[in-house]
């Protein structure tokens, strides 16, 4: 995908082709300046702040501590064993896990279908993409707030279609059978424009070429589409995948407007229940425990899903 | 091109698509749409009433939202966190990408490693050590207590695409330059940086628009109401109206007034920016 972004551009193939001559001029003196000025202020932020905070997160999970003074009460493992005993972090688990089901199964195809209508020149095509990526620069915060109101039992859009129906509304997000069903749905409307937008990205950058030669060829516009455009996308497909599942394992802004996690923990994300159960309570072991279990998830997942599906990128 | 017949005088596919798209748009418009009016109701229309115009519209709650300090304060709050954020992003990342585009050293490529660490776990799995570090130094409930962890999590993203542009720029450039006596600052300073535009603007789009929607950062790092950013402090505000939606409403639709208007004006660079973070890193 980037390669072939970078080859459209004559500059990019000199740059990355251009014979590595040695420096003459400052030599070593002018290097040595730019290397003691130029990476430190970089360096320093992201350890202090990335990697330090990462690696106490392991040392304070083996502690029973309220984050004041020194972490003295050593409890080995035991903060890991209480996270994995709470129903709360499976239903979390379970919710992230519906979350990436739902991305792929819903959210994938929407976009990729907008994105094959879209990518043609017409008139409000243009206009169309914008409204469809607009959710995706709303603030979650707002967005959040703004299903709740829809969802609102007694303001709400839905309990007014309800009522035109003579039901009486639900109130979809105080119920643990629904509350999760309606936070996927949010999740669809703010997410898809931004799925769509790469796909649409992808196919103006695809080879017009190769679709010409299948329909010269006598290929149907389905025939070209199953067998020449959307293997050209793979990567984009791939790439696509790839965030959706990153995306859901550090949802948490969207939720907490909508249900905080609640009813009884039923729409909880992995983020969402690290912060019930340990920052706002200052359980910083156990905190920083939940912490870790996700940081080793998130970083499994993206080098076996990078090993297995994006080598070559 | 070559597929040009004969217009068909009725394609089913056409009218598929038509509805397709306006069902779609729909469901994006309808809340959007609801939202903005429902701040121009009552609280007793809005409940008989949630999706049409309103019949009596009241100004009166943008206005006294819009005539009060808090609002105000909260977008000078995220303004000043977001520059903040894209100011530092800026500065530090132009210079670490500067040094990994143009200088050869021992350790480069395994530091560029280092940084590029930071794409693999969002900020949530440390956030217990990171309030426990920021407020060892002293910074919690500061604007930099947010805006610092906030550049250090975009500085891997902003590295990367920064690096990949700069070594477009010719390495004969900077040979001659080098030559001819200019230092690596200067080449910095009045060749890299003023040709590099584009990007920053894309690195610096990124960046103000992840620090301005942010949630997580100032809710943990803040607990002064007057520094509270707009995230925070909407949701305090429909703490306080609770089911006073009317109001409710009318706040979101004044608090992400400001992101659609910077969509509108800017959208393709948005649009460029957010895709072309997400796709080159």
């Amino acid at each position: 995908m980037a390669r072939r972004i970078a080859i459209t551009s004559p500059i990019g193939v000199a740059g990355e082709a251009a014979p590595q001559v040695a420096v003459r001029g400052p030599g070593w003196d002018g290097r040595f300046t730019v290397l003691i000025l130029f990476l430190p202020p970089a360096l320093l932020l992201f350890t202090l702040f990335v990697v330090l905070p990462i690696g106490e997160a392991a040392w304070y999970s083996a502690f029973n501590w309220n984050g004041f003074g020194r972490p003295t009460n050593w409890i080995g493992f035991d903060n890991y064993r209480f996270v994995l005993e709470t129903r709360a972090f499976w239903l979390a688990l379970r919710n992230n896990a519906l979350i990436i089901a739902v991305s792929l199964a819903i959210q994938l195809p929407l976009a990729l279908t907008l994105a094959l209508m879209l990518a043609e020149k017409f008139r409000g095509a243009v206009a169309l993409r914008m409204l469809f990526f607009l959710p995706y620069i709303l603030a979650e915060i707002a967005t959040g707030l703004i299903f709740s109101f829809v969802y609102d039992g007694d303001f709400g859009l839905v309990a007014s279609i309800w009522r035109t129906f003579g039901a009486e509304p639900p109130h979809l997000l105080a119920s643990t059978d629904t509350a999760m069903l309606a936070v996927l749905i949010v999740v669809v409307w703010k997410y898809f424009g931004f799925h769509m937008m790469l796909f649409i990205a992808a196919l103006q950058s695809l080879d017009k070429n190769l679709v010409e030669a299948a329909r010269i060829d006598g290929a149907t516009r389905t025939q070209t589409l199953r067998h020449v455009v959307i293997p050209l996308l793979y990567p984009t497909i791939r790439l696509s995948v790839f965030f959706a599942i990153i995306g859901s394992l550090q949802l948490f802004d969207l939720v907490m407007p909508l249900t905080r996690g609640g009813p009884a923990d039923s729409s909880n994300t992995m983020v969402s229940f690290l912060y019930n159960n340990g920052i706002s309570r200052m359980r910083v072991g156990y905190g920083s425990a939940i912490g870790v279990i996700l940081f080793a998830i998130c970083v499994t997942f993206a080098f076996t899903y990078k090993r297995w599906f994006m080598r070559d990128e | 091109m070559s597929s040009a017949g004969a217009r068909p005088a009725f394609d089913p596919a056409v009218l598929f698509k038509a509805l397709f798209l306006g069902l779609v748009a729909i469901f994006v418009l309808v809340p959007l749409l609801a939202t903005l009016l429902g701040g121009f109701k009552s609280l007793g229309e809005l409940r008989v009433n949630p999706f049409g115009l309103p019949r009596q519209w009241e100004w009166q709650n943008y206005a006294d939202i819009l005539f009060s300090a808090r609002y105000w304060q909260l977008l000078r709050n995220s303004l000043v966190i977001s520059t903040l954020a894209v100011a530092l992003t800026l500065i530090t990342a132009s210079m670490a990408a500067f040094t990994f585009a143009h200088v050869r050293f021992f350790g480069s490529s395994m530091l560029l490693s280092y940084l590029t660490l930071g794409l693999l776990f969002p900020a949530a799995t440390a956030v217990l050590p990171l309030f426990i570090k920021v407020r060892d130094l002293g910074l919690l409930d500061t604007y930099f207590g947010v805006a610092l962890p906030q550049v250090a999590f975009s500085l891997a993203m902003s590295v990367l695409l920064l690096r990949r542009f700069f070594k477009d720029i010719p390495y004969e450039l900077l040979e001659a330059a080098l030559v001819d006596g200019c230092s690596y600052i200067k080449f910095f300073r009045y060749v890299t940086l003023p040709l590099s535009r584009p990007i920053l603007a894309t690195v610096g789009t990124i960046t103000f628009v992840n620090s301005w929607n942010a949630y997580l950062l100032p809710l943990v790092m803040l607990n002064t109401d007057a520094l509270y950013p707009w995230p925070l402090g909407i949701m305090v505000y429909q703490g306080e109206y609770s089911s006073e939606w009317h109001l409710i409403l009318a706040f979101i639709t004044l608090t992400i007034l400001p992101t659609i208007i910077l969509f509108l004006l800017a959208q393709k660079h948005i649009v460029a920016g957010l895709t072309a973070g997400a796709v080159k890193g």
